[in-house]
């Protein structure tokens, strides 16, 4: 039950194969995506044909490479663009909403704190639906009485980042607001007494203070843009980020490409997990 | 002078909160439930009823879907706290110092990966030229290749799986600041591993109980990935038939209905388990 | 015939990887007594007593209670109950459902139940409370809420780890009293261990001076204070000064000492074979030493020195000098009557001072 409770050893032994077991199941997936990556074979499945960086680096068909196919470069270059302003949005906005709920009072801030948490409870596919359906009937309206187009309101690559911001936003002003509210506020009050401005005592103080939570909530940020689908799919135009385009491909039929694409998202993932708990941690 | 000041920070650190809140999330939903109240009576004719609402419970096909959805998800939840529970335990109570925070990095690792990426392994693993069905035919336990994809213990690994850490985090959380003393002061007194577990443990652990459960269910409910992807094209997953009245029929109105019934079933089960655990929205999300 | 000890230990010892907490101890503690266990943090005191409990596997030895070994016995299955440090009052039950946890266990009827729960509530002072949260009570009200949820199960033994030390003083006065007569009503033998010599000395019956793994000393409160058998007793039982000397002769039972400055000292041997040339420590009481304007009044009694009022530490019944040896300079402690005599003492005054061999206790120096 716990370690100083004793407990008779067959009990304890199928505990710890039960926790092998769970953990064989959660590295199950991600190590059979990875292994196929390096298969000699244009199906991502046994048997093993040997190993190949073709999956990489091939310029041949069939064996076209991560770094030669066009469509996927590209729609990762959609998803690096759409996921710099998530971040950056998400960042702004939800640094703002942390000083303005740590550092203010005023009438109904619990219920905008509330609305401000909405966005976690609603399914990212209503959230999708519901963005498309206003924004089309705003533009709707706005071309009819204008006679002008309104592209920027149709499913493209702005919506999808409307989108994912709308939600992405909530974590970031969760993450920052828990850093802010550890923020002694003396310190900011020592330097306005020795002379400094408001801004400047924000700026010289409490903003690199900050700094850290920021950055964590731009890397997380950064990593839910980058794998997000559901708001994704209901918004997204013809230039498809790299879930969307993954799992066109998917529906189609997979051949190991998608394993090597798979690969480099899984440690490129891993690195701005690691990056942000490190944030965090500081 | 310096109140006037204040109150312009004060607005300018209140707009973009409001101008997010407004035109991302509450004016959308409004809109989202009017087009939901309208009835298409001619070309670009519409009428206000509640004619779509009506079409989702006349047909069968629809609500049996909603059901199913429902009780899959609850299935689902369920499954994953029977499984998450005793590794959020071990974590918490037998491991420490490095273990622990090794162990706890290995359940987290899984899920900052793309759902997609995560839903890709299965079916590699599951189908039937996948990677399972080979062994097992190279071990002789099968005369010819099985397909285990598409059907509902497909989807429900997959929903296990990608809920596992919402799960899991709550739970380690709140075991984790159960103190030793109490299961020690327990056996002190008698009580068995059981007991203790039902009297001392778990009445601890309900909160983080309670916010996993919740949280595990939003994501199953609204999950569209795994149910199309394991469960293939007869899934019956609620999200799809959103996803094709809005994309493949065009049918708006219909899909903003059903939009607006699976919001509701979900706020609802949030809210029922926020009421009966007592606990509140803010408390329970801003971990 | 004497009766079966209610607890019990042979040789008892536990090793932590290249660490020994508890070597060798063995003791043993008779039916209703009041046995604390006096050391400093990280003597192996808690241990000890997680041992008795079944927290902890001894490395070697046997644990009886009652004449039965309890090795092999998980804690749940021996009679004896612990009253935690920090109390481990359950906060998701009552307090009648704290207190009943561990009758329902045994699956005793639920009216019982409430009949028990009720009883031992009343014993304790909080009868009708069963039905309120454990955060509604003070500090000392769960205290005895504690108690009474391990005395409801009538265990052989109560073990208590230092259940005092997170009450504020005021309380932990008073729960000294309290405990002791809850322990003689009860007549429940108390294991108790504290580092606090004042809970231990006001409460027990028997007490245990544990150092480094070992008991140094085993007796009663007033065995320990008149009477210290090593020098580690005679420092951290009641208060003390402290003198290097050397061992100058030995004669009629009484031990001649010389501190390195040439002061002479005398104390009574006690037999533990000192000889000329030995090097000692000197323990004398602040409150063993008696004070003086006169140098007759103090000249017959053995030891005496003129001192220099250094500091005078005033509190109360508590209130203490601070002297300086005119001779060998030393700094001395002695107790400040409050009897009037010397309420007009100042720095820098001189008094005399002395106090009596049989008042003086000499231990072979150790260590360097």
């Amino acid at each position: 039950m716990i370690t100083t409770i004793p407990q008779n050893s067959a009990f304890k032994w199928s505990y710890r194969l039960y926790v092998t077991l769970f953990f064989i199941y959660l590295a199950l997936p991600l190590a059979t995506v990875c292994v196929f990556a390096f298969n000699d074979s244009v199906f991502p499945s046994l048997p093993w044909e040997g190993f190949t960086w073709a999956w990489f680096f091939g310029d041949q068909a069939p064996y076209i490479g991560v770094f030669h196919e066009r469509p996927i470069l590209r729609s990762v270059v959609t998803s690096g663009v759409v996921a710099f302003w998530v971040a950056t949005l998400s960042v702004f906005v939800g640094t703002c909403n942390a000083f303005l709920f740590v550092r203010h009072e005023f009438r109904g801030k619990a219920f905008l704190y509330i609305l401000m948490l909405l966005p976690l409870i609603i399914p990212g596919i209503i959230l999708g639906i519901s963005i498309l359906v206003f924004t089309s009937n705003v533009a709707n309206t706005l071309e009819d009485a204008t006679g002008l187009w309104f592209d920027g309101l149709r499913p493209g690559i702005i919506l999808v980042v409307l989108g994912q911001f709308s939600f992405i936003t909530t974590f970031a002003t969760l993450v920052i607001s828990a850093r802010l509210q550890k923020f002694d506020s003396s310190l900011e009050e020592a330097a306005l007494n020795l002379g400094a401005t408001q801004w400047g005592a924000i700026r010289a103080v409490t903003l690199p203070f900050l700094f850290p939570a920021m950055a964590a909530a731009a890397v997380v940020a950064i990593l839910m843009s980058f794998e997000n689908f559901n708001t994704t799919l209901m918004l997204v135009g013809s230039d498809a980020p790299l879930t969307i385009t993954m799992f066109d491909r998917l529906k189609l039929g997979s051949t190991p490409v998608l394993n090597a694409v798979s690969l480099l998202l899984i440690v490129g993932s891993a690195i701005l997990g690691l990056a942000s708990l490190l944030l965090q941690k500081k | 002078m310096k109140s006037d000041k204040s109150k312009l920070t004060f607005w300018l650190l209140l707009s973009p909160l409001v101008i997010w809140l407004a035109t991302l999330i509450v004016l959308p939903h409004v809109g989202m439930f009017l087009v939901s109240l309208r009835e298409k009576v001619g070309i670009r004719e519409y009428e206000t009823s509640f004619a779509n609402y009506a079409v989702f419970f006349n047909e069968p096909l629809y609500w049996n879907t909603f059901a199913r959805t429902a009780y899959m998800s609850i299935a689902a939840t369920l499954l994953t706290l029977f499984i998450g529970f005793p590794i959020a335990y071990y974590i918490a109570k037998l491991t420490r110092g490095r273990t622990k925070t090794t162990l706890f990095l290995m359940c987290l690792i899984p899920f900052w990966v793309s759902e997609l990426v995560r839903t890709f392994g299965w079916m590699i693993l599951l189908r039937e030229t996948g990677v399972v069905s080979q062994l097992l035919q190279y071990a002789g336990l099968v005369d010819g290749p099985i397909e285990m994809l598409y059907n509902d213990a497909a989807i429900m690994t997959g929903l296990v799986y990608t809920s596992m850490l919402f799960m899991v985090v709550p739970l380690v959380t709140t075991l984790d600041s159960l103190d030793d003393s109490l299961i020690e002061a327990g056996y002190d007194l008698g009580g068995t591993s059981f007991s203790i577990l039902r009297e001392i443990v778990i009445p601890h652990a309900m909160p983080g109980i309670v916010s996993g459960c919740i949280v595990v269910f939003m994501l199953s409910l609204g999950n569209y990935l795994t149910p199309i992807l394991l469960g293939g094209k007869d899934s019956l997953w609620f999200t799809g038939l959103i996803y094709s009245q809005f994309i493949t029929r065009f049918n708006w109105e219909l899909g903003s209905a059903f939009g607006f019934l699976l919001l509701g079933l979900s706020s609802l089960i949030v809210f029922l388990g926020l009421k009966l655990s007592g606990q509140s929205l803010s408390k329970t999300m801003a971990r | 015939m004497p009766s079966t000890p209610d607890l019990e230990c042979r040789a008892i010892s536990k090793s932590f990887k290249d660490f020994k907490a508890v070597r060798d101890i063995s003791f043993s503690v008779p039916q209703g007594t009041f046995f604390s266990i006096l050391g400093p943090s990280g003597c192996g005191k808690t241990t000890l007593l997680r041992m008795i409990a079944g927290f902890q596997e001894p490395s070697s030895g046997d644990l009886l209670i009652k004449g039965k070994s309890m090795l092999n016995v998980a804690p749940n299955k021996r009679p004896v109950s612990m009253v935690f440090q920090h109390l481990a009052l359950f906060p998701m039950m009552s307090i009648g459902a704290n207190v009943g946890f561990g009758l329902r266990q045994r699956g005793v009827n639920k009216s019982d139940i409430k009949k028990q729960v009720e009883q031992v509530l009343e014993r304790v002072g909080l009868g009708g409370t069963s039905d309120r949260a454990v955060s509604s009570l003070s500090g000392g009200q769960k205290q005895r809420v504690a108690i009474a949820r391990c005395m409801v199960l009538e265990p052989d033994v109560l073990l208590l780890d230092e259940p005092l030390g997170a009450l504020d003083l005021k309380l932990r006065e008073h729960m000294k009293i309290e405990l002791k007569q809850l322990q003689s009503e009860f007549n429940t033998t108390f294991v108790y261990i504290t580092h606090d010599q004042s809970e231990a000395l006001v409460m027990s019956d028997q007490i245990a001076v544990m150092n480094h793994g070992v008991f140094e000393q085993v007796g009663t409160a007033k065995e320990l204070y008149y009477e210290p058998q090593t020098a580690f007793v005679a420092g951290f039982v009641g208060e003390a000064n402290r003198f290097h000397a050397t061992v100058n002769t030995v004669k009629d039972g009484v031990l001649n000492l010389k501190t390195p400055e040439g002061k002479s000292l005398s104390s009574l041997d006690l037999g533990q074979g000192l000889a000329n040339g030995n090097k000692v420590d000197v323990f004398v009481r602040p409150e063993a030493v008696r004070l003086s304007r006169i140098a007759k009044d103090v000249a017959k009694m053995g030891n005496t020195g003129t001192g220099i009022v250094e500091n005078v530490l005033f509190n109360g019944a508590n209130s203490q000098l601070i002297l300086r040896d005119a001779t060998n300079a030393a700094s001395m402690n002695v107790a400040l009557p409050q009897t009037g005599e010397f309420r007009d003492l100042a720095v820098g005054d001189t008094v005399h001072f002395g106090w009596a061999p049989e008042q003086t206790r000499c231990f072979a120096h150790q260590g360097n």
